[in-house]
């Protein structure tokens, strides 16, 4: 059962893994002059649109999801408000956290906030497709014995490895090396992601590993 | 005013006095650790092992040289017989001068090679040198013309007009203005009354004030500016040279080194540069008359990159060109020629060929090829000819040398006094010589040339390079200090328990051993090096100390056989791989990048924050943040902790974030306050940095000055609520009088202060000479109120208000146990809750007089009412920062009172923040039995204590030095140095001294907060027993002592890794172009800061101890009045 579940995440990985591959290649075709660099702000839309549209769609198929109490129709209407209401909460709150660790307050508000949606799209949404707007799990799931679930394992180690790496994105911004990717918040941005890719590919790795250890308590 | 919980503490006085002390005196009946001075004399002795790597370090790093503020003279410059000549009005050589610097003017740049068919963009560029020394052999010579190193403008500046190695620092240099005091070409030429005519970089300008007769600076920060400063010369330079009206021409372009910077050597807009400078070069040959010398050099080279500074020969290697209308050479080149000129040469010889005394500090060699042969004397133009130039110069060198080695040691005596042999040696030959009327032989020539080498080879020795074996030396006694902080904070329980018996060794044979040196030193040398003694002494007590450590730890092993001490794990991979170390190491390793450096600020708050925000994240990772209701039937299963009521955990993790987010908030607050670097072109510096006084708009001022003393009385009022609030007011000892009065009277006489030093000058001019005079009296008020506050709370520390409560009644029957409470706060609330139990304990009472009463022989003892006893030992330390604070406020800008705020509300968060950790982590792990205050915490102050540094407008360079705080109560300024020395150094390391007394309250927090409610609780069992908040402590002297040497040697860890990265950066950099401009300035903010912390580390823990005296004092005095 776990050898599928394994499986399960390891495909959904590789699929987020190529939806942020393509998000990357298929506007370079369409759009004239897209680059990371040069269009940073485009590409950061559309890595998390993709990312979006993709880890809702996969979960949803796959049924992670926790079944809903209440089958009605107004339930779940309020369910997807609510989702899309914490999402925006997320993004203010993620924007709040950069300003504080030192981003510009008013000049390139933009491009904090684009960073704060890649954020809230890498790590919010995946909290929103596994456990449901329920800021009380999400707060359970970060503790030493707060996992319920493979899942909830594999959530912890993708957010926690995207959240360092965009800490460690921020290490290269003093430096006077003058590169293209030390602008705000093009290091920022790449660090989240390359750290999401870490994520996507040790969480899988690890559960894998520690299989043996691993016992999760009952819902 | 809020009233907390009665505290019950109860020391049963039946069973004699307090057994603690007895347990303690009858497991080692020879000491008495707390109280005893060995703590402090550890940390010092800790310190100094610090300071002497710092110092050897510093020693071979910082190269220091004494400036001789003498000037030499007409009448000085002695010629051969010993009749006096007035050298000055014989006829010179050449009248005028015309001098042309060309910035990083490379060897490279100047020599033509004619095969080379395919040039470089700086290649062949100039061909008018070569042109010129090949048709014209007797006119003109080109040398490569080696700079010392740093080779940087202003230093190169400084060394080719003074004639000397200029160092890192020369003292007697004042840092606040860059002119150069010392005797110089410049200060001779004005002298004699020539003209100096000035035009270029406006280095100059700073160096030289006042000298010139005509300057025309231009801006030269700019690097990437080619062509101002160049396109100005050349508008001034024909004309100029064509008038009449100069003797000495300067012009220093730099164009090549902007040049150089931008684009590097290898490019086109070089080559375009240097043709230009080939152009003005041939233009300015073109104008010269006969009686003028040409001098065309560059200052320094540059690297492969257009980058110089450092000691590389491509660096070093400029070019001179000397050039005159008239023969300046004896004959064409010949090999005896020297290869290569060092740069102080130029100075003797430029001053010999204009007729000017060689300024008094040069340690140059006149160009022998400049002056006749002897023999030639009569057929060649005026002037001194080969020999007498020789005799002139070593005469100077010789006197120069005499006079400096009167006021500094550093050169070697030996080498010093075969010098002075030499000299007397050559002197009489050459006396000698002359007298006789004889030829002089080549060899007295050759000897005096190798005089003067060897005078400038010893003088480089001893200020130009770095000494390598010190340096080493100190790095290695620094690491080593550093290793025994970090097995000392591992150890410190064990230490304590065997009273510090280890350590007495190491420092006993330290003793012997930097004696058994000196000795050595004396015998085999004849004089003593104090820094190698030193270096010895340190060195065999650090490897004695951890020998020792290492012997016991096997010994242990062999003793209990299979199973080690539980202390001999303590360098194991786990302990060290967590965040906090974590982050520390980062902040170390920001020391070796110099961006890092200049945006230090930034990264310390960068920093700070997310170890902040991992407090909370990480205590729910260990599912401590929140009461663990959602899974009731595990934690009731595994987890038969009663204490673990949700609401208190729910309060206690809420006290915790709101400490956060205060915390957040005012550090993000905390960034507007920063200075700006050089380097920073598009940083602004923070308006409240500019004193009230300079501000123009007046509704500005006054919502300034209305800012800064609102935060100031919120801060006062802070502090005593605090004190107020844990009942420390309420005695009438020295600190108490110390809180209530001194206190408000000290921030009144800021506030007025500030008043004053605000009002401009030119408003009420009838009340100027109060307002004078209370710009005199009311600092200096502050300054006498600030320590007599802190005398006092030394003299009497405690703040315990002792309440005697009649004996209960008459009748001295089962009384229950006396008690003495510990209270936080007299109030009519708080009296009433106390009046509540008593009443109960009354029916109690008489309800238990109908038993037989069984403690009977325990008559009538008093109940003894102690208040603030919770908060004993934190009291008078908060109440020491606090009065401390105010003073260093008193030194800053007013503005700076809003971040001072900050900084006391960060502290109280950061303290908040770690007392809530405690309590949330002590709920569910059973109890540890010691206080040791774990790392987070500590890293946070330490990176507060840096962050505090910056947000109150320091910055680790000298330009940035508030040196308005020397004339806060002194407007007329100074007699002596010591005074101004010491405000500046309050006022720049504030935060640090600050932070570092403080430390200690990282002990004691969490035991005043648990106070809210924890003990209810916990403590409901065996509630009689138990002490609470600080007499906890007291209760266990050898884990409060352990905790306290553990806290103190671990923030010494911390901040000597920061100083040891610091060192080591500028160790391994010192190559580096920025070495002289950011790592070497932060080196020595660095070790200062480290310096003053230690320092007050020591003082905040001496404090601690001297308050445990009078505690214990007052348990005395306490215990047979209540049994008697």
């Amino acid at each position: 059962m776990w050898d599928h579940e394994i499986r399960a995440m390891a495909s959904t990985h590789a699929i987020l893994a190529a939806s942020v591959f393509m998000a990357t290649v298929l506007p370079a075709v369409f759009v004239p002059g897209f680059s990371v660099y040069g269009t940073h702000l485009l590409w950061l839309y559309s890595v998390s649109a993709a990312v979006t549209v993709v880890s809702v769609a996969v979960f949803w198929l796959l049924g992670v999801t926790p079944p809903t109490k209440k089958h009605t129709l107004g339930y779940k209407l309020s369910r997807l408000f609510r989702s899309c209401l914490y999402f925006f909460l997320s993004c203010l709150f993620f924007h709040t956290l950069v300003v504080l660790y030192g981003a510009p307050l008013i000049e390139s508000a933009l491009e904090t906030f684009s960073l704060a949606v890649l954020l809230t799209s890498l790590t919010t949404l995946r909290c929103l497709c596994v456990l449901g707007p329920n800021i009380q799990a999400w707060i359970r799931v970060f503790s030493r014995h707060g996992a319920m679930s493979v899942w909830d394992t594999c959530l912890q180690i993708t957010v926690a490895c995207t959240v360092v790496g965009a800490w460690v994105g921020a290490f290269p911004i003093p430096l006077d090396w003058d590169r293209p990717w030390q602008v705000w918040p093009v290091s920022c941005s790449l660090g989240a992601l390359f750290g999401f890719l870490t994520g996507l590919i040790a969480a899988p790795a690890w559960i894998h590993y520690h299989r043996k250890h691993l016992t999760y308590k009952c819902k | 005013m809020s009233v907390i919980d009665v505290l019950l503490l109860t020391h049963t006085f039946t069973s004699g006095p307090r057994p603690r002390e007895d347990k303690q005196t009858k497991k080692h009946p020879e000491t008495r650790m707390k109280g005893s001075p060995v703590l402090s004399l550890l940390l010092l002795c800790i310190c100094s092992l610090y300071f002497v790597g710092l110092y050897l370090f510093m020693g071979g790093f910082l190269l220091v040289r004494l400036e001789v503020n003498r000037t030499s003279t007409c009448g000085d410059v002695l010629q051969p017989g010993q009749e006096p000549v007035d050298f000055c009005h014989t006829r010179p050589r050449f009248r005028r001068a015309v001098l042309i610097i060309i910035d990083a003017l490379k060897i490279d740049f100047a020599q033509f090679d004619s095969s080379n068919l395919a040039p470089r963009p700086y290649e062949n560029k100039l061909p008018v040198v070569e042109e010129i020394t090949s048709s014209r052999p007797l006119h003109s010579r080109l040398y490569p013309f080696h700079a010392d190193p740093p080779t940087t403008t202003m230093q190169r500046i400084k060394g080719f007009t003074t004639g000397s190695l200029p160092t890192f620092v020369d003292v007697g240099n004042n840092f606040a203005s860059s002119a150069i005091l010392e005797d110089n070409l410049i200060h001779q030429l004005g002298q004699i009354g020539k003209r100096v005519v000035f035009m270029g970089d406006d280095t100059w300008e700073s160096l030289f004030p006042k000298k010139f007769y005509r300057c025309l600076p231009f801006p030269s920060f700019n690097v990437k500016d080619l062509h101002t400063v160049d396109n100005g010369i050349l508008q001034n330079l024909y004309s100029t040279m064509t008038g009449n009206d100069w003797d000495v021409l300067v012009a220093h372009f730099l164009g090549v080194d902007h040049c150089g910077h931008r684009f590097g050597p290898d490019h086109p807009a070089m080559a375009d540069k240097l043709t230009q400078m080939d152009g003005v070069i041939r233009s300015v040959i073109d104008r010269l008359q006969n009686d003028t010398l040409l001098v065309v050099m560059g200052d320094h080279g540059m690297t492969d990159t257009g980058d110089h500074g450092g000691e590389s020969l491509k660096e070093t290697d400029a070019a001179l060109f000397l050039y005159s209308p008239v023969p300046l050479f004896p004959g064409p080149p010949s090999q005896d020629e020297p290869d290569i000129v060092p740069q102080t040469d130029l100075v003797p010889s430029l001053a010999l060929l204009l007729g000017i005394p060689i300024p008094y500090s040069s340690v140059g060699q006149v160009l022998l090829p400049l002056f006749p042969p002897h023999d030639q004397a009569e057929v060649a133009p005026t002037g001194p000819s080969q020999l007498e130039a020789l005799w002139i110069n070593a005469k100077q060198v010789n006197r120069f040398l005499e006079t400096y080695s009167s006021m500094a040691k550093d050169i070697p005596p030996p080498r010093l006094s075969q010098l002075k042999a030499e000299f007397a040696r050559l002197s009489s030959e050459y006396l000698a010589t002359v007298g006789a009327g004889r030829s002089p032989s080549p060899q007295l020539t050759a000897s005096m040339q190798a005089y003067l080498t060897s005078v400038r080879e010893t003088c480089r020795a001893t200020w130009a390079r770095f000494n390598p074996l010190k340096m080493a030396a100190g790095l290695v006694i620094l690491a080593f200090a550093c290793l025994m902080c970090y097995v000392l904070s591992e150890l410190s329980f064990v230490l304590i328990r065997e009273n510090a018996r280890r350590l007495k060794a190491p420092a006993v044979v330290a003793l012997a051993v930097g004696v058994c040196v000196a000795v050595g030193q004396l015998l085999t040398h004849g004089y003593i090096e104090v820094a190698w003694c030193l270096a010895a002494a340190a060195l065999s007590a650090e490897l004695l100390f951890f020998w020792s450590v290492y012997r016991t730890r096997t010994v242990h092993v062999a003793k209990n056989g299979s199973k080690p001490p539980k202390w001999t794990n303590w360098l194991t991979r786990r302990r060290l791989l967590i965040p906090p170390i974590l982050v520390a190491f980062l902040r170390c390793a920001s020391l070796l990048s110099d961006s890092y450096v200049i945006a230090e600020g930034r990264v310390v708050t960068f920093l700070l924050l997310s170890l902040v925000v991992y407090t909370p994240v990480h205590l729910n990772w260990d599912g401590l943040l929140l009461p663990p209701s959602y899974d009731p039937l595990k934690s009731a299963g595994l987890l038969p902790s009663p204490a673990l009521s949700p609401s208190f955990v729910r309060k206690e993790s809420s006290t915790l974030l709101a400490c956060v987010g205060l915390l957040v908030g005012s550090l993000y607050l905390s960034l507007s306050f920063h200075g700006c670097r050089e380097e920073q072109g598009y940083c602004q510096p923070s308006p409240f940095l500019t004193p009230l006084s300079r501000l123009q708009d007046s509704q500005m001022k006054n919502l300034h000055y209305a800012l800064s003393v609102v935060s100031l009385g919120v801060w006062t009022y802070l502090l005593r609520h605090c004190l107020r609030h844990y009942g420390n007011l309420n005695s009438s000892g020295g600190a108490v009088f110390t809180a209530r009065w001194i206190l408000p009277l000290l921030s009144t006489c800021l506030g007025l202060h500030w008043a004053v030093s605000a009002t401009p000058e030119d408003s009420f001019r009838n009340l100027g000479e109060m307002i004078k005079l209370a710009q005199l009296l009311l600092p200096r008020a502050a300054f006498c109120l600030l320590a007599l506050g802190l005398f006092l709370i030394c003299l009497d520390p405690l703040t315990v208000f002792i309440k005697t409560r009649a004996t209960a009644s008459a009748r001295n029957s089962s009384l229950p146990l006396p008690r003495y409470r510990a209270s936080t706060g007299i109030s009519p609330q708080a009296e009433l809750h106390h009046l509540i139990p008593q009443i109960y304990q009354r029916m109690r009472r008489s309800l238990d007089d109908n038993e037989p009463s069984v403690g009977s022989e325990v008559d009538n003892r008093p109940a003894v009412e102690a208040y603030g006893l919770g908060t004993v030992y934190s009291a008078p330390l908060l109440l020491f920062c606090g009065l401390l604070t105010l003073g260093m406020l008193l030194l800053h800008p007013e503005g700076m009172a809003l971040s001072f705020l900050l900084l006391l509300l960060e502290m109280g968060a950061l303290l908040h923040i770690h007392a809530s950790a405690t309590t949330l982590r002590g709920l569910q792990s059973t109890y540890s039995g010691g206080f040791n205050v774990p790392w987070a915490p500590i890293v946070m102050w330490s990176l507060a204590a840096t962050q505090f540094f910056h947000a109150t407008g320091h910055l680790p360079t000298f330009p940035s030095i508030q040196w308005s705080a020397a004339f806060v109560g002194f407007p007329d300024g100074h007699t002596g140095t010591a005074v101004p020395a010491s405000l500046v150094t309050l006022n720049t390391f504030a935060s640090h001294i600050l932070f570092a007394v403080s430390c200690p309250l990282l002990l004691f927090w969490p035991l005043v907060c648990e106070a809210r409610g924890s003990r209810g609780g916990r403590a409901a069992g065996d509630e009689g027993e138990d002490a609470v908040m600080e007499m906890r402590l007291r209760e266990n002297p050898q884990q409060f002592s352990s905790a306290l040497l553990q806290l103190s040697t671990r923030y010494l860890f911390i901040l000597g890794a920061q100083v040891f990265a610091s060192v080591s950066a500028a160790a391994i950099l010192r190559r580096h172009l920025m070495v002289w401009k950011v790592f070497a300035p932060k080196l020595i903010f660095e070790a200062l800061g480290f310096v003053l912390s230690s320092v007050s580390v020591v003082i905040g823990v001496t404090l601690v101890l001297r308050v445990d005296v009078a505690v214990a004092r007052w348990f005395k005095r306490l215990i047979p009045d209540s049994s008697r």
